[in-house]
C-alpha cells in the first residue's frame, strides 16, 4: 500500500491574514512539502498540471526533476497530466527523461482537465475530451513500448519512423494511472491497458464512485489482467488534523468557508458528513480512511490533499508530521492485516523490471506487457 | 391496473403560497384524470423552498446533498411532472430555475410536463410560453399543450365560458394523463449501460 500527497498548486490568499503568497513562494512551498513528504515516510508526491491562474504547476516534470535531485526514495507522480491538451510525444519524452534522472521513481496519472478555455488555448475542443484521451494515450503507450513508431490519428500530425528519446529507463515505461471523477469510458480505458484507476473522490459523495471503480475492476478482469480484486485502484482524501478534534475544526473552518471549491456552500459539518473530507484528530482520520476500503475494496494508493485553500506552509508541514507520525503507520498496519495475500501492491519501476526479466512469479508479472491477452 | 407516478415541483416562497395552491389543484385534477383512465396514482409534491440551501450547495459543489438527491431521483423516475413557479421579473423564479439547472441533463427527456405559474396580474401569463415552454423543450420534455396561469384575480373568478381556472386546470390535467399514457419515456439513460468496449472507443466510431 502506498500513501502520499497530491497538490493542486493553487495560489490562494490565506483567509485568516488576507495575504496571498507570490508564485515563487508557492512553488518553493510545493517543493518543501514534497521534501517533507519523503522525510515523514510517505511513498508518493504528485503535482497537478494547470495552465491558468491562480495555479502555478504548468510544468510538472521540471518541478519533479528538481525534487528528484533532492530526494532518494519517494515516487514522483502527477495528479493529473493532461492527456487531452498535451502532445503525447512530449509526454513520452518528458517522463522518460524524468525516469532516468529519478532512477525510476516515476509514475503518472492521466486526466482530461475540466477547464474549458485550456482546450482551445492548446488547439483542442473540450467536446473531444474522451476521444483525445483515448487516441493520445494509445500513441503514448506505443511510444514507450515501440522503438520506431509509424502512426496516424485524428488529432495530431502523423509520425513516420519516429523514435521517442530517451527510451524508458531499463525499457520499462512508467506505470500509468487514469483519473476520472465521472466518466465510465476512462474506467474502461484503464481496465483495457491493465493500468491503474484513480478516483479522486474528495469533493463528491462516496456512493458516486462505487460504480465507477466496480466497472474498472470488472473490466480489468475481462481484459485478462487479473481478477477484479487485483485491479490497481487509487483514491483521494482530504484531511486537516490537530491532536484535539475541536482545535482542528476551529483552525480549519475559515479555510473551508472561503475555499475556492466549496466555500460559501455547505457547512463544514455537512461536507465532512457527505464526502471523504475529515477535519479532526488523527484517530478520526484513521477511522474515516479505513471506511474507503469497505466501500471500494482493497486498494493500492491513498493520496491526501493537504496544501490548498491558502493554508500556510508552516501549517501544512505540521499536518505532514501528524500524517507521518500518527496516521500512516496505523493505516499501514490495519490495511496490511486486512489485505488478502493475492492482492498486489501498485507496480513500481523495480517490480515492473523484475517482472519483465521474469525474475518474479508475483501477480504484478501479469501486468506486463500491458496489452490485453487477446491482443498479445 | 397500473400505477402512475406523478412528481409535483413548486417554487412558491410563502407558506402557504399561491403556487402550492395551484400545484395541489393540478395534482388533484391529474389524479382524477389518471383514475378515470384506470390507473392508480402516486403523487410526490416537492416544495423547492425546503431545498433552497441544498440547491445553492449543489450549484457550488457540483453534487446534491442526500435529501436533494432523493428529490431529483423522484422527479427523474416519475411518469409525469407538474412544474409550478411564481412569475418573478418577467420569468420563472431563480429558485425554480436552479432546480432544473442541477437536475441531471437527461432526467426529463420524453417526460410529459405540465407547466403552470402564478402571478399578481394576468398580464404575465405569456411567461409560460416565452420562458417555461422553451426551458422544458430544451430539456427534451414533452410539454402539455395547455399551460395553466393563475393570476390573483383567478382565485375569485367563476368558470364562465369554459375558460375559468377550473376548466383550464382540468383540460391541462386531461392532456397530461393522455400524454403519459402514450409516452415512450423510458427514464433517464445511464452512461454505464451500453458502454462501448474499448476497441470501439479506440477505433473512433
Amino acid at each position: 500500500m502506498q500513501f502520499g500527497i497530491f497538490t493542486v498548486g493553487d495560489v490562494t490568499a490565506d483567509p485568516t491574514t488576507g495575504r496571498t503568497p507570490s508564485e515563487a513562494e508557492r512553488i518553493k512551498a510545493m517543493v518543501a512539502i514534497a521534501l517533507k513528504a519523503e522525510e515523514v515516510g510517505l511513498d508518493v508526491f504528485a503535482t497537478g498540471e494547470h495552465h491558468n491562474p491562480p495555479f502555478v504547476p504548468s510544468s510538472p516534470t521540471t518541478m519533479l526533476g528538481y525534487i528528484a535531485a533532492k530526494t532518494e526514495r519517494i515516487i514522483l507522480s502527477t495528479s493529473t497530466t493532461l492527456i487531452t491538451t498535451n502532445d503525447p510525444v512530449k509526454i513520452a519524452e518528458d517522463f522518460a527523461m524524468l525516469q532516468h534522472l529519478a532512477d525510476g521513481r516515476v509514475d503518472l496519472m492521466m486526466g482530461r482537465g475540466n477547464t474549458g478555455p485550456v482546450y482551445p488555448w492548446f488547439g483542442q475542443d473540450i467536446r473531444d475530451g474522451i476521444a483525445l484521451a483515448v487516441e493520445n494515450y494509445h500513441l503514448l503507450n506505443r511510444l514507450w513500448r515501440e522503438d520506431v513508431v509509424d502512426w496516424e490519428g485524428k488529432f495530431r500530425t502523423p509520425l513516420q519512423g519516429f523514435t521517442s528519446t530517451p527510451r524508458p529507463l531499463d525499457g520499462i515505461p512508467p506505470f500509468v494511472w487514469h483519473g476520472s471523477i465521472r466518466s465510465p469510458e476512462i474506467a474502461e480505458q484503464a481496465a483495457y491497458y491493465g493500468d491503474g484507476f484513480f478516483a479522486n473522490h474528495i469533493f463528491w459523495p462516496t456512493e458516486h464512485y462505487t460504480r465507477l471503480i466496480n466497472l474498472y475492476r470488472t473490466r480489468f478482469e475481462h481484459y485478462g489482467h487479473g481478477s477484479a480484486d487485483q485491479a490497481i485502484v487509487g483514491l483521494g482524501g482530504q484531511v486537516f488534523m490537530r491532536r484535539c478534534s475541536q482545535d482542528a475544526v476551529r483552525e480549519f473552518r475559515p479555510y473551508f468557508d472561503n475555499a475556492p471549491v466549496y466555500g460559501n456552500g455547505p457547512s463544514l459539518e455537512e461536507f465532512t458528513a457527505q464526502t471523504p473530507l475529515t477535519v479532526g484528530s488523527p484517530q478520526e482520520v484513521i477511522e474515516k480512511t479505513l471506511t474507503f476500503r469497505q466501500h471500494f475494496g482493497d486498494y493500492q494508493r491513498q493520496l491526501f490533499l493537504m496544501d490548498h485553500a491558502g493554508l500556510p506552509l508552516k501549517t501544512v508541514l505540521e499536518q505532514l508530521d501528524l500524517l507521518g507520525e500518527d496516521v500512516i503507520p496505523v493505516l499501514r498496519g490495519e490495511l496490511k492485516d486486512a489485505r488478502p495475500a493475492d492482492v498486489p501492491d501498485a507496480p513500481t519501476h523495480a517490480t515492473l523490471r523484475a517482472a519483465a526479466e521474469g525474475g518474479t512469479d508475483s501477480l504484478v508479472a501479469d501486468l506486463e506487457p500491458t496489452l490485453p491477452r487477446s491482443l498479445r | 391496473m397500473t400505477t402512475r407516478q406523478l412528481a409535483v415541483v413548486t417554487a412558491g416562497l410563502s407558506q402557504p403560497s399561491a403556487s402550492r395552491l395551484l400545484a395541489d389543484r393540478l395534482a388533484a385534477a391529474a389524479e382524477q384524470a389518471f383514475e378515470h383512465r384506470g390507473h392508480e396514482v402516486g403523487i410526490e409534491v416537492v416544495e423547492l423552498r425546503d431545498h433552497a440551501h441544498e440547491l445553492t450547495d449543489n450549484m457550488l459543489t457540483g453534487f446534491p446533498a442526500p435529501r436533494l438527491r432523493r428529490v431529483m431521483d423522484g422527479v427523474a423516475s416519475a411518469d409525469g411532472l407538474i412544474a409550478v413557479t411564481p412569475i418573478f421579473t418577467a420569468s420563472y423564479s431563480g429558485l425554480f430555475k436552479m432546480f432544473f439547472d442541477v437536475l441531471e441533463p437527461d432526467s426529463l427527456t420524453d417526460k410529459p410536463v405540465l407547466v403552470a405559474a402564478t402571478g399578481g396580474s394576468e398580464r404575465h401569463s405569456l411567461a409560460l410560453e416565452h420562458a417555461l415552454r422553451p426551458l422544458f423543450a430544451y430539456l427534451r420534455a414533452v410539454v402539455v399543450p395547455t399551460a395553466v396561469y393563475a393570476a390573483s384575480s383567478d382565485w375569485g373568478g367563476g368558470g364562465t365560458g369554459g375558460n375559468g381556472l377550473s376548466e383550464r386546470i382540468n383540460r391541462a390535467a386531461d392532456q397530461l394523463a393522455h400524454l403519459v399514457d402514450v409516452s415512450s419515456s423510458a427514464g433517464p439513460s445511464d452512461p454505464f449501460d451500453d458502454l462501448a468496449p474499448f476497441e470501439q472507443l479506440l477505433s473512433g466510431d
